[in-house]
């Protein structure tokens, strides 16, 4: 690949907003997965789906779209889970559907956007807009320094949720934060590997991290490292071998995981 | 003020149902500084509920708690509180965590300890290993003690914010007999020589009764609230022995 092919706008795009994406996930993911809220990315993939649909019939930026719904899904979700009437999984299971049946209904209305929902089911990281890595750059920052800001107490609830109430930490504020911060990073993430193949994005890597780690810091650092050699060399593999790049990410990620896996076994 | 005359909890007329299931009927108890009171009662009385409550993790149907003279409602300062929940040792086996990050992620979510230095902190995650002996595993993963060990880790973390009160609600369910006496050896300790305030839920008063002064027995009412040397005299006692609670002392 020549140097000008490999820095051409379209691949270095994809890398950046990729790369950004990639930190994102590989941090939220480990709270995701001990919090045992992996699935609920799943759901919200579904609605963001509805998002989607919803913008291009609108003409509206169909991201921006898609973090709104997002962000209303996931607050009436977490309301209902902490009324504690029906089990978590059962909620997801109805957010995702009511999100899938949107976007079919919405799709219905006007048949003539097909391939641009396609790249938002499947993903297509390459085709990423210049306005578009800007908007990822800003909404990866505000999940980071969500992130940042309220790490130790975000690590407080998360090991031990009652002592950390007792505390005086806001479990329930900080509940919504980390909703918030997922639905936000699975908008984002349906652009890179489509709805389908979000979910690994948030979850494999940090289950790779878990595999390895003795120590919380160590596990997010893994984490954020197996999230960007996941989506850096899936970019680089689509574009070498020309294949779809949301299948070389998460194959990259799985490849990683079973690596981690056989390491924890042998040693 | 005087210790065992400062009023630091005070559960005012206290009611709480599950549902509609009742688990605690008009309670009122006070618990003065350098206490040691353990908390007594057959399975479901509601102990565990009334800890719960005291800490602000359950909202009564009825009646007010006293935190330090404030109504908990606008109370702020839950530093001064450290609370050992039920089965805290039973988290989960794969949670990657180091003793000490176990201890720096609660000093650094104390509002009071925010502004601490990294030197401060390590300084101070030292300290609360030394009390609970256990300075050599600060680097261990929380997964690989013993449960006599992670307990103490607990403790550890909840003395490193120096409260004034620490409410323990069963804290050696599965840990074998001998680590039990010398945990309880330990708390005795704290309460006599760093003033600490105890409060401890327990089915083994046997055990834990050479360092109690005071006792609350529960069963939904509280049927006794007092000194321990009285509560030994009284008829209460016959009842719970009849109930399968230990009230010798093991130790021989």
């Amino acid at each position: 690949m020549s140097q000008s092919l490999l820095f051409s706008g379209l691949l270095l795009r994809a890398v950046v907003a990729g790369s950004l994406l990639g930190l994102a996930c590989g941090l939220l993911g480990v709270f995701l997965v001990l919090r045992r809220d992996a699935m609920i990315s799943h759901g919200l993939s579904h609605l963001a789906f509805a998002g989607v649909a919803l913008g291009l019939l609108l003409n509206l930026m169909p991201v921006l779209v898609s973090v709104g719904i997002c962000l209303l899904g996931s607050l009436l979700i977490l309301q209902l889970k902490e009324q504690g009437k029906l089990p978590g999984d059962t909620l997801i299971g109805i957010l995702s559907s009511a999100g899938m049946a949107l976007a079919i209904f919405l799709m219905s209305v006007k048949r003539d956007f097909g391939a641009e929902l396609v790249a938002y089911l499947f993903g297509d990281i390459l085709a990423i807009a210049p306005l578009e890595v800007y908007l990822a750059a800003g909404l990866v920052c505000l999940v980071l320094a969500g992130i940042f800001f309220n790490f130790p107490r975000l690590v407080f609830m998360t090991f031990d949720r009652d002592s950390a109430a007792a505390s005086g930490i806001p479990v329930k504020k900080l509940d919504r934060l980390l909703v918030v911060l997922t639905a936000v990073t699975i908008v984002l993430g349906i652009r890179v590997v489509g709805l389908l193949l979000v979910t690994g994005l948030t979850v494999i890597p940090a289950a790779s991290a878990l595999q390895l780690s003795p120590n919380f810091r160590l596990t997010l650092f893994l984490s954020s490292i197996f999230s960007l050699l996941s989506i850096i060399g899936g970019i680089l593999l689509a574009y070498l071998f020309n294949l779809p790049a949301s299948a070389a990410i998460i194959f990259l990620a799985l490849f990683l995981f079973g690596l981690s896996f056989l390491f924890k076994k042998l040693s | 003020m005087d210790r065992q005359t400062e009023e630091i909890v005070r559960v005012e007329g206290i009611t709480f149902s599950y549902d509609s299931v009742p688990a605690l009927l008009d309670i009122n108890l006070s618990i003065y500084r350098g206490d040691f009171l353990a908390i007594i009662g057959p399975n479901g009385s509601g102990k565990t509920t009334l800890l719960k409550i005291i800490v602000g993790l359950l909202k009564p149907q009825k009646g007010r708690v006293w935190l330090f003279g404030q109504p908990q409602e606008t109370f702020g300062d839950w530093f001064r509180l450290g609370y050992i929940q039920q089965k805290a040792t039973n988290f989960d086996p794969v949670f990657p965590i180091s003793v000490e990050e176990v201890i720096a992620t609660s000093l650094h979510s104390v509002r009071r300890l925010k502004g601490l230095s990294r030197k401060q902190v390590k300084e101070k995650i030292g300290e609360a290993l030394r009390t609970v002996g256990l300075e050599q595993l600060a680097r261990k993963p929380m997964n690989s003690l013993s449960g006599g060990q992670q307990q103490r880790v607990l403790i550890a973390r909840a003395l490193a914010s120096e409260p004034e009160i620490l409410l323990l609600d069963e804290p050696t369910t599965g840990v074998d007999h001998p680590a039990q006496e010398n945990f309880y050896d330990f708390l005795g300790q704290l309460n006599q020589e760093k003033t600490l305030t105890i409060v401890l839920v327990t089915h083994d008063y046997g055990i834990v009764n050479r360092h109690v002064n005071r006792v609350a027995c529960l069963n939904q009412k509280l049927i006794y609230h007092g000194q321990h040397a009285e509560f030994c005299q009284s008829s209460i006692v016959q009842e719970l022995l009849r109930g399968g609670h230990h009230l010798v002392s093991h130790r021989h």
